[in-house]
């Protein structure tokens, strides 16, 4: 008897169900797959600013698979690296769209993060049971920066070399232990092909696989306790009789799709900047980097990537160096506390106070300020900006304790808003 | 729905991002290059003058023969036989004979490599520069230059433009300090060029200088649009996709 | 009580909605599939040799007006030695005697290009052109054109030699039979621009 059609593909799978039973015995993908997927129920009332977080693990996979494709070509010693980038962007098939790829999203990571972060701040995601997903994060966010900064080392440009020069010289303010320290991170006297080594080392190896770790631990986190959303509502206080949360929704399908059409929107923002305007003004890429590292020549103007630009602000706005380290210090510090500093009955800005949204507009202000400031050159009046901004800044989390229980709060509702 | 969080951060995102970077030099002396990539005959004449005038002291090398006659449209013949100065493949890349320890000597600075000037600097620098040599007795060379002061760079294209004088006068500033400000060159020697034939000149230079920065620029561009009319097409299936599915959630 | 998702379609419209979703879906999946095929693609084509390997492997170009008869000039192409050798007319004689020798006579299981599948295994008489590359394990093979050259056993017509197994070659790189290597030495390609220039790596296109 032949085997028809029917037969043949009821046969295959048949056997393809077997091969996922077996598999599935050893290993228990289908629960995992119930947990965090299909039966994984996320509020339903989402907006814009719960793109971001799908956002960052878009961005960290291509910043990963760049980075292979690169180190491929990149050459990490002083009198190979400026010239092996070179080699990449002109000689190497598709190295160009490798490298700007890179480059930009460097750049997005940081976009994306600080855009995930205000979130964070917007609806109180931060607060309990989440303070360890914030934590979590918080520490992905410090992983990222080091990462970020010992890759800008890695093409050798002049700006690569001063800004490195900067930074680590910062460590030696560090009484008493300052300055060993420096020659211990360095691995040198001055920064040299040492020092770019052992950061591509780090930058190649060791930072990604602490990031991959932490980002995994942080999902986890977030799973075990469930997602916030903008109301801040705990919708597993409601469920329905087969113990589905009445405003929940399954993460897959409904946010599977929803992410994927904001994915494709992301991409299109992504690719216009890598094939339009992959330096950004010098922004992305700056001009004074296709000079390679010159030891004897300063640029006329040092300024860390605009990422960095904020809290470089504040480290300048202090007059005594010490003293700008530690305020720089604390400003990244103190958001760790946000879960302990925020004692507001209500989670999410849409409910709180008048004084509460003032306070995180000028949170949001005084932030984007101190970025553009540290971009700049110092001036008198720029010193005097980025002093005001910084006040603002540290008065928001110093403030934060009392005003976050000031003035009239709304009563958060039992159901989530949300218009068909 | 955009709230007001997120309209101050695009704007001022956008505002940052579009704020021209501040020209070196003297301020007001640097001009609009005006430079057009996508000119494959003025890329033509600016390679011809760059080999002509320039690539006797600076090399370019990370740029290969090979890639500029295959992007300018040139026969590698003509490239190896009117581009390259002595023996070499069409494969190798813009090197100089002249070692830096005789520059050093003979100029006091090593002519630096151009391959990225037109990124590290830009072209409206570049433009500016070989615009703005003037006449200066006080120097070796005899000349200096506006946009570079003190530069240890001949006027080579002296012979085209002729030879200028820069005019200055004396201006108090809002501080109160009194200091030179430049206004206006005066023609001592006429070259054999007009000035609008040797603005040509240097814009035809200025853009040659501006490919070498990045040869792939207008292929970038040409994918770029293919790109996103890609995922225009994308987006609308993904979003219909989304809408089918979210029709359950009330 | 009433769950966050259900499906919204008038009675009769779910196998409608249901076609409706599984056509998107594939659609989707179509579209956005081709597109990471697309967007790999340059991630494959990047190991591809790049500019400055295809500069350091181009052709080579070699003055052999010189060449005294019978001596053999030795140049590099692609990171492999070649040899070019100047055949006196004894010695293309004698490679018609020494045939019986030989395993791969007319180059069947050997790699050349078409002007160079003949008995002398090359465009013109009197010049050779080989890779110095023994067929068996890739070491460089000793040029011995005397006969009865004390170092190889006989009978030897001239030939090369190879120290590291022992495998002979002919004076038109033909490998001999009873040795470890099987075929004979591959002939790169080449052409002669006139005026005593050899090209290696450049034919033409004439295989």
């Amino acid at each position: 008897m032949s085997a028809t059609p029917d037969d043949m593909t009821s046969r295959i799978s048949r056997q393809a169900g077997n091969l996922g039973r077996w598999f599935n015995d050893r290993l228990d993908v289908a629960t995992f797959y119930r947990n965090h997927l299909s039966e994984y129920y996320a509020s339903k009332n989402f907006n814009f600013w719960y793109y971001f977080g799908s956002f960052a693990l878009i961005v960290l996979v291509i910043q990963l698979v760049t980075g292979v494709f690169l180190t491929m070509n990149y050459k990490p010693s002083a009198a190979e690296a400026f010239a092996s980038v070179e080699y990449i962007m002109r000689d190497v098939r598709w190295g160009w769209l490798v490298r700007y790829m890179h480059s930009t999203g460097a750049s997005f990571f940081f976009i994306v993060v600080y855009m995930h972060m205000f979130r964070g701040m917007l609806y109180g995601s931060y607060r309990r049971p989440r303070e360890l997903v914030w934590i979590l994060g918080m520490l992905i966010y410090l992983t990222l920066m080091a990462e970020a900064f010992m890759g800008y080392l890695l093409p050798w440009g002049q700006m690569s070399y001063w800004g490195a020069q900067v930074i680590v010289s910062l460590f030696g303010a560090i009484p008493v232990i300052g300055e060993a320290l420096s020659e211990w991170i360095r691995g040198d006297f001055f920064i040299s092909d040492i020092t770019l080594n052992r950061f591509f080392a780090f930058h190649v190896i060791a930072v990604p696989l602490i990031l991959v770790f932490l980002v995994v631990v942080h999902l986890a986190a977030l799973h075990e306790v469930g997602s916030n959303n903008p109301d801040g509502v705990d919708i597993k206080k409601l469920k329905d009789d087969k113990g589905k949360p009445l405003d929940g929704i399954a993460f897959h399908p409904y946010y599977t799709v929803k992410d994927l059409m904001g994915a494709v929107v992301f991409l299109g923002l992504f690719a216009a900047v890598v094939f339009f305007a992959p330096e950004l003004n010098g922004y992305f890429l700056e001009h004074a980097n296709f000079e390679p590292a010159d030891r004897l020549k300063t640029p006329e103007h040092i300024a860390p990537v605009w990422y960095f630009t904020p809290f470089y602000a504040i480290l300048r706005a202090v007059p005594d160096k010490l003293g700008g380290v530690v305020a720089m210090g604390l400003a990244v510090f103190v958001l760790f506390l946000l879960p302990w500093l925020d004692r507001s009955p209500v989670r999410s800005i849409r409910y709180k106070s008048t004084i509460n949204k003032v306070m995180l507009a000028l949170f949001a202000i005084s932030f984007i300020a101190l970025g553009y400031l540290g971009l700049k050159p110092v001036t008198p009046l720029y010193t005097l900006l980025s002093r005001i901004f910084s006040l603002i800044y540290f008065a928001f989390f110093l403030g934060l304790p009392f005003f976050s229980r000031m003035g009239k709060f709304k009563t958060v509702p039992e159901r989530v808003t949300w218009h068909d | 729905m955009i709230k007001m969080n997120q309209l101050i951060a695009i704007m001022l995102l956008l505002g940052v991002a579009s704020t021209a970077t501040a020209a070196g030099g003297a301020a007001g002396v640097i001009q609009h290059a005006d430079n057009d990539v996508g000119n494959i005959n003025s890329l033509q004449r600016g390679a011809r003058n760059f080999f002509n005038y320039c690539a006797g002291c600076h090399s370019a090398k990370y740029v290969r023969y090979s890639r500029i006659a295959e992007d300018l449209k040139l026969p590698e013949d003509l490239v190896l036989d009117n581009f390259m100065f002595g023996k070499g493949k069409v494969g190798d890349t813009v090197s100089v004979a002249m070692k830096p320890e005789q520059a050093e000597q003979w100029f006091g600075a090593v002519p630096p490599d151009l391959s990225l000037t037109g990124r590290s600097r830009g072209s409206d620098w570049i433009y500016s520069f070989l615009m703005s040599f003037y006449q200066d007795e006080s120097r070796a060379l005899g000349v200096n230059n506006l946009v570079l002061a003190g530069a240890a760079m001949p006027h080579v294209l002296a012979d085209l433009q002729g030879l200028r004088a820069a005019e200055f006068k004396t201006v108090t500033g809002s501080d109160g300090v009194e200091h030179e400000e430049f206004s206006g060159f005066r023609q001592v020697t006429p070259g054999t060029l007009s000035a609008e034939q040797y603005e040509e000149f240097v814009r035809d230079t200025t853009n040659f200088l501006d490919y070498m920065g990045e040869p792939v620029q207008l292929q970038r561009k040409r994918l770029g649009i293919k790109v996103l009319a890609y995922l225009v097409l994308l987006f609308v299936l993904a979003y219909a996709l989304k809408q089918e599915f979210w029709k359950d959630v009330h | 009580m009433a769950d966050s998702t259900q499906p919204v379609t008038a009675p009769d419209g779910e196998a409608d909605d249901k076609s409706r979703r599984r056509f998107l879906t594939l659609a989707t999946a179509v579209v956005g599939g081709a597109g990471v095929a697309v967007a790999a693609t340059p991630f494959v084509t990047y190991f591809r040799p790049s500019a400055r390997a295809l500069f350091l492997g181009a052709p080579v170009q070699v003055d052999v007006s010189k060449i005294e008869l019978g001596s053999m000039l030795r140049v590099e192409w692609r990171g492999q030695p070649v040899f070019i050798v100047r055949r006196t007319a004894e010695s293309i004689e004698n490679i018609a005697k020494g045939a019986s020798l030989i395993a791969d006579a007319a180059s069947d299981q050997s790699d050349q290009p078409e002007y160079a599948k003949n008995e002398l295994r090359s465009r013109e008489p009197e010049m050779l052109v080989v890779k110095g590359v023994c067929t068996h394990l890739g070491c460089a093979p000793q040029y011995l054109p005397s006969v009865n050259a004390a170092e190889v056993t006989q009978p030897w017509y001239g030939g090369f030699f190879c120290p590291c197994h022992g495998s002979k070659f002919d004076l038109a790189g033909r490998v001999f039979r009873g040795v470890p290597a099987q075929k004979n030495l591959a002939v790169p390609p080449y052409q002669f621009l006139g005026s005593g220039t050899l090209i290696i790596g450049e034919d033409g296109g004439a295989a």
